[in-house]
Order: C-alpha cells, then structure tokens, then sequence
C-alpha cells in the first residue's frame, strides 16, 4: 500500500517537473497510466505513466535494453501489457483504450500507425505497391466495395485514383518518384527507411510511432530524415512519437523528451530539462552519450 | 598454372568422393528393393537375384553424381563484379523481352486453345485430354491464390474440389428433385439444374474452405499444412463412410450432365441435333464440355488476375511478404486470410460440380491425396503465381502422361507390356527434382508488378512544337 503511494507520488512529482511549454495549452493524444510488461520475472516495462501531445515530436530515449521497443510494442498492441491503461484522445473527444484493442484494429481505427526497428517493408513488392497497400482500409471500406472493385466501378477507380495520387505525393516528397516501380528491397538502406515511414503515412495517421528511424543513417541522410519529420509534424498535424539514439538529432527536433532506464521512466520534460536533470546524468554516466548531451 | 592444376584434382577428387558415396546409397536402397524378389514357388520361398538392374541403378547414380558435382564446381568459381554487372544489364533486358514474348505466347495459347475443337487431329481421345488438363488448369489457377498470392500452404486442396463436385451431385439427383415432387419447384428447372447448382456448390466449397480455415489460420506453414492434409483427408473418410449420404465407396451415378441454355445432348426431338437440324453424334456434347470447362477456366484466369490489382489480392501478396508489418499497417491479416482460402475454394468448387457434371458419375477415389498432390505440383512447377507457367505445368503434367501412353516408342524400346502409366509417379518425383534442381523458383517465376506508376513522357506533339520554336 504505501509502495504504490510512494510510487504514485514519485510519478505525479515527474509530472509536476513538466516543464510548462511542453503542456502549453495541448491536450494529451496519448495517456498512458501505470503500463506493466512482464516477460517472466523480468518487468521489460515497469510502471510508466506518461502524456503524448498534439502535434508534438516526442522523443523516448534510454540506454539498449532499457524497455523502448517493448514500450512500442505495448502502445501497438503488439505486446498485451501485463498491466496498466492506454488511452488515446481523438480531436472528437472519443477515447479508445489501446490495451484491449488488436494490433491492426489500434492501425485502422485510431490511426495510431508505427515502423519497426528492423525496416519491415514488402521487399519483393514494388515501392509503389508499398504504399498502395498501407492505403488498404481506405480502398476496402465496405464488404460491397471490395466487390464493386471486380467490376472496376466508377466509385473504386476514383478511390484507386486518390490512392495512387496521395503515394506519388509522398514518393516525390521523398525524391523516389524515379524508383516508383522498382521493388522496395533494391532500394539503398536510407530509403528504405524513408520509405517505411512514408508507407506509414499513407495509412492515414494521427500519432506516429518511428522506432529508430534514424538507425543506421550517415549525417547527410539524418538531416533529410529531420526535415521529413518536421514536415509530417507541421504541414500535416500529425504527432510523432519517436525512439532515438543520436541525441544532437534528438536535441534538435524534438518538442518533448521521455528517457527510460531498466523499464522505468526516469525523466520526463523538455529537451533542455532532460539535458540537466541529475537522474539522466546519472543513468547516461560514464556511457559515451554523456559527451552528447552535454 | 600449377594452382590451376591443383585445384582440377582437387575437383575431381572431390567429385569422385561424392559420387562414390552417393553409388553407395544407391545400393544400399536398391539392393533390398529391387535387387532381390521373394517368390512363391512349390509351397517354398525363393530368392531371384536381379543383379542387373542394381547394377545398372548404381552406375546411372555414380555418372549423375559426378556430373553435377563437376558442373557445379565450375559454376562456384567466383565472378568478377564487372562481369556481374553486365549479365544484370543482360537479364534485366531480357527480362522486358522475356514479358512480351509471354504475353505473346499466351494469346497464342488462347487462340489456339479457343479452335481447338474443329482443328482436323482433335478427336474423341483428344478432346477428353484437353478437357481434362484445362479441369487441371483451372484448379491450379484457383489453387494459385491460396499458395502463390496468399503464400498459405494447403495441401488438402482436393477437399473443396471434392465439395463441388458432391454438392452438385446431391443437389441434382436428391434436393432439386425432391423439391419438384413436393410440387414446389416446376419440373422444368431439371434441365438447367447445371447452371442453378454451379454457382451454389461454388458457394458451399467456399463456406467449407471459410469452416475448416477460420480455426486453423494461426498456424503458419508447415502446420498450416498438416492441418490441411488431414482435413481433405478426414473429408474422404466421411464421404466414404456415410453410406446415407454419399452412397459410400460406390458414390453417386446419373447425375444429371449439363445443357446449353437448357438444351439437352440427346437424341429426342427436343435436343440439341434436332433442334440445330444437326446429324446427332456424341462429339456434340464433348464439344460443348470443353467450352463449358474453357469458359470457366477463362473465368477463373479473369478473376484471378483482376484479383491481384485488387487492394485484397495487393493485401494477400503484402502478407505473404510480411504479416507483422500488414497488421501494423491496419489490415486484418485474418479476414485476408479467409478470403483467399475461400476463393481458392469456389473455383475448386467450380470445378468439382463440373466434374461431377462431366463424369455422371463420382466418388470418393477420385479425391484422393494424389490430386492434391497433382494440383500442387502443377502450381510449383508452373512458378508460384504464374498464370501461364500453370497452364504449361498442367499440359506436362496431365497431357504428358497420357500423350507418353500413345506413343509407340516406348513400346517398341520397353516391349509390348510397357505401360507408361505405371510410372507416372515416377515421372512426377523425376520432373520435380529436376525443376527444383534448374529452376527452383517454377517455370516461370517472373513477377509483375499489380500496378504501375506511368512516367509522363513528352509527348511527340510538344516536341514539334519546340523544334520549329
Ligand atoms: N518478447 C520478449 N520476450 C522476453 N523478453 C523480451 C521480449 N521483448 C523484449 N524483451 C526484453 O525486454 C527488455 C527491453 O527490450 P527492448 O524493449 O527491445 O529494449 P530497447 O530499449 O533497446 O528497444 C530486454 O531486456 C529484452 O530482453
Ligand atoms: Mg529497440
């Protein structure tokens, strides 16, 4: 009893270190209240409470291990969390409780839409197919429009139509409008990335969750990665939450910063405020990232 | 040149070793099966060497052995990345070629395949065959959406083949006509009971294909198949067994044939060659199967190809590439899956009422594994998701054996009693060693793409115009 006062009290003392700007007039997309995952004994996730915002890049960041992936893979639905609530707040005021929900159900009907760690595009398909089949649920609405699809009814080759024009929009926003009908798996490593999350875009998102977008990426395509994610935040209104390891990339686009550490959450504020909050220094120290931050 | 030297022996060593030990299994296996026969002779067991076709088994494994090692070793030798580079250029152009050319060879097959009845060689014999090998055709295409597009591995597609043709033939000979004597249906429907049924046997193969897949689609690959397998085969042994039914072991006979636009073959006054003022001949009706079969096939190729293009068929093909990253993109794996098996199941199911519908008669030995297995290897052979290599695949498969039976070579190399039929098995396991061996991938396993993003070109009339600016 007086352990969950304590940590009900440390979570709520986080909330309070919030710095203002990050909550400035924004409500939360996201709510995520005492989540729980446990494989076995060991607690990948351990009690984190946290906010999501509107139109903010929210960044979540810890050292290997630290419970990133999973924390993901619980917002997703593909983890079942042992314990703990997630809600997710549309601009209608409907609220959907994510850890009862399937995978593709969180993907379609509340337009929560992730990428993966290790890119998990359709590789013998083409890049153009990709993103033809994010856009799947808009196509498929009904039992009758798949039908009428058979009969190339008017009402389908004009949603085909759209389709295939809001993929060449991103295709030319990522410059592979050349590579349109080569398979996606030929593509170079950095435009697989772009591609993955791009493809994620189709589907039509409101929050975005990149897990490591930016593995793996020499300077000059991290900067490209940077300006599409700002582009996504601000010509388009979608939040990002994204998983990170390059902290100058960190610093420079995120709006909110969530560090993890053993599957516990131990900062929670503004980039500026993580940067000097004694617990991040703490879990970061004698790691190489501390020359990073500092 | 010494190095060069070393690495030949080295070759041929490593050759003869291989092919020493494969000589070796070779006659382990062969020297009980074939190289001794038990017979009974006086009331006493007997013992007849055939030392012969051991030996001859053994020294065709040695040769074959050593071959492909000493090819193989050559084709490991690495290339040079210059090299490489000029053979992708190679094979990507030939690879626009290789499409038309396709293309081409198919419309050729089409035209073909569409006169074929009234070319001069096409008799009896021959019509049958071709009606057989498009049935096969046909029930690879279908199966061709389960395994090629949807990448599930269902090895019991015989089941649904099995559905069709039992619905149509239970339908035809008991419900409808039940149905009529009750005086709730006119007696007049009997002569288009093949077009009432077709479709609803296609509906209940697939209501059967949604059944038996709805509780089993977690499983992936291997047990997906098990499971499969074991259902069609579950399947036979209650068509087997409900003699109620089914009519057991001796299944079902005069079912009704089909009718064009409600015409009968026969020979009363109100048939086809009376009411055409055609000279009756059993060849009329063989005629009218074989574009019966024709149409439906063509039909399943239609639907099939439109399928891909379609977001479900693009959806089946993303999932077989990646389930996990389908489910995040928000498709319902699940559902897809159901859909495709449930496809795959009509046109088997299609295809079962007009076997059924053809035969007049059925039962459950024509359901065997051995069909399965003979749909699934055209389906393989033809290249995972090739329309045409399917067709070509059933044409060797189906119309080789039999065309293998006529011919007279065999017999006057083999002798008189030399059935080429006996080693048809034996032919399925050869063919497929060797396309797995050439061309692991099928036939034909080029893929195009479901849609195409068109390159604006500039147009002739733009450039006119800035050539007189
Ligand atoms: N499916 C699983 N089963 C068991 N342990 C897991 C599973 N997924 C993650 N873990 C464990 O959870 C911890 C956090 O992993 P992860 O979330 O991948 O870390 P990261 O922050 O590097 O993404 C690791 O110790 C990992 O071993
Ligand atoms: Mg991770």
């Amino acid at each position: 009893m007086t352990a969950t006062m304590e940590k009900n009290c440390s979570s709520s003392q986080i909330n309070d270190r919030l710095s203002p700007k990050a909550e400035a007039g924004k409500n939360p997309i996201l709510q995520v209240d005492h989540l729980v995952m446990r494989f076995g004994g060991l607690a990948a996730i351990n009690d984190i409470s946290c906010s999501i915002f509107h139109s903010n890049i929210t960044a979540i960041i810890g050292p290997n291990g630290a419970g990133k992936t999973t924390f993901f893979n619980c917002l997703t639905g593909f983890y079942k969390p042992t314990e703990g609530m997630i809600r997710m707040h549309h601009e209608d005021g409907t609220v959907f409780f994510l850890e009862r929900m399937d995978d593709f159900r969180i993907s379609a009907s509340t337009n929560l839409v992730r990428t993966f760690q290790n890119i998990r595009l359709f590789k013998g398909m083409t890049v153009l197919e990709n993103l033809m089949v994010a856009q799947h649920n808009k196509l498929v609405r009904t039992f009758g429009s798949a039908i009428s699809g058979l009969f190339c009814s008017s009402g389908y080759v004009a949603r085909e139509r759209e389709a295939l024009d809001l993929a060449k929009y991103w295709l030319d926003r990522i410059g592979l409008i050349e590579s349109a009908n080569e398979p996606a798996g030929s593509l170079p490593y950095g435009s697989q990335r772009r591609l993955e999350i791009v493809r994620a875009m189709c589907a039509e998102p409101r929050l975005l969750c990149l897990d490591e977008p930016a593995a793996g990426l020499n300077p000059n395509e991290t900067s490209q990665m940077n300006t599409l994610l700002r582009f996504i935040r601000d010509k388009h209104a979608v939040s990002i939450m994204l998983i990170e390891h390059d902290m100058s990339m960190v610093m420079k686009i995120s709006d909110h910063v969530i560090v993890l550490d053993y599957g516990e959450k131990i900062s929670d504020g503004t980039p500026e405020f993580v940067r000097n909050d004694p617990a991040v220094i703490a879990a970061y120290l004698g790691t190489e990232d501390l020359e990073n931050i500092n | 040149m010494n190095i060069e030297k070393t690495d030949r022996s080295r070759c041929l060593n490593e050759s003869l070793k291989a092919s020493f030990l494969a000589a070796l299994v070779a006659f382990a296996l062969s020297f009980l099966v074939l190289g001794v026969e038990t017979r009974l002779f006086e009331n006493k067991v007997i013992v007849v060497p055939h030392w012969n076709y051991v030996a001859l088994i053994v020294l065709t494994v040695f040769v074959m052995r050593f071959m492909s090692v000493l090819f193989s070793w050559k084709r490991r030798k690495p290339s040079t990345d210059l090299k490489r580079a000029k053979k992708s250029y190679f094979s990507a152009l030939f690879e626009t070629k290789f499409e038309n050319l396709l293309k081409i060879f198919g419309i050729a097959l089409f035209i073909f395949a569409f006169f074929l009845p009234f070319f001069p060689f096409s008799g009896r014999y021959f019509l049958d065959l071709s009606i057989l090998i498009l049935t096969y055709t046909m029930l690879g295409w279908g199966l061709n959406v389960v395994i090629g597009l949807a990448g599930l591995l269902d090895l019991g597609y015989v089941a649904f083949y099995a559905a069709g043709a039992y619905s149509y033939a239970l339908l035809s000979t008991s419900f409808f006509p039940f149905l009529i004597e009750q005086g709730y249906l006119n007696p007049v429907i009997m002569n288009w009971i093949f077009w009432i049924c077709l479709p609803l046997s296609g509906i209940s193969a697939a209501l059967l294909g949604i059944s038996i897949a709805s509780p089993v689609l977690q499983l992936r690959g291997d047990y997906l198949a098990i499971v499969t397998l074991a259902f069609a085969e579950i399947l036979r042994m209650i068509l087997i067994n409900w003699d109620e039914l089914t009519g057991g072991p001796n299944g079902i006979s005069r079912i009704p044939h089909p009718s064009f636009l409600g015409i009968e073959f026969n020979r009363s006054p109100e048939g086809f060659s009376a009411i055409f003022d055609l000279e009756y001949s059993s060849l009329q009706r063989l005629i009218f199967l074989y574009y019966l079969i024709f149409f439906l096939a063509m039909l399943t190729n239609v639907i099939t190809l439109r399928l891909r293009r379609l977001p479900i068929g693009r959806s089946c093909e993303a999932m077989r590439e990646d389930e996990i990253a389908c489910r995040s993109l928000g498709i319902d794996t699940r559902n897809t899956k159901l859909t495709a098996f449930a496809i795959g199941a009509m046109f088997a199911g299609f295809a079962g009422s007009f076997f059924a519908a053809r035969q007049g008669f059925i039962s459950p030995e024509s359901f065997g594994f051995m069909e399965s297995a003979l749909i699934l290897s055209i389906v393989v052979l033809g290249g995972l998701g090739s329309q045409i290599g399917i067709v070509i695949a059933s044409i060797v498969m189906v119309g080789g054996v039999q065309a293998a039976r006529r011919l007279e070579f065999f017999n006057t190399l083999f002798g008189p009693d030399f059935d080429p039929s006996v080693y048809r098995m034996l032919l399925f396991g050869l063919v497929m060693v060797l396309i797995m061996i050439c061309a692991p991938r099928g036939l034909i396993s080029h893929r195009t793409p479901s849609i195409l993003l068109q390159k604006k070109k500039a147009s002739p009339a733009d450039l006119t115009l800035e050539e007189q600016r």
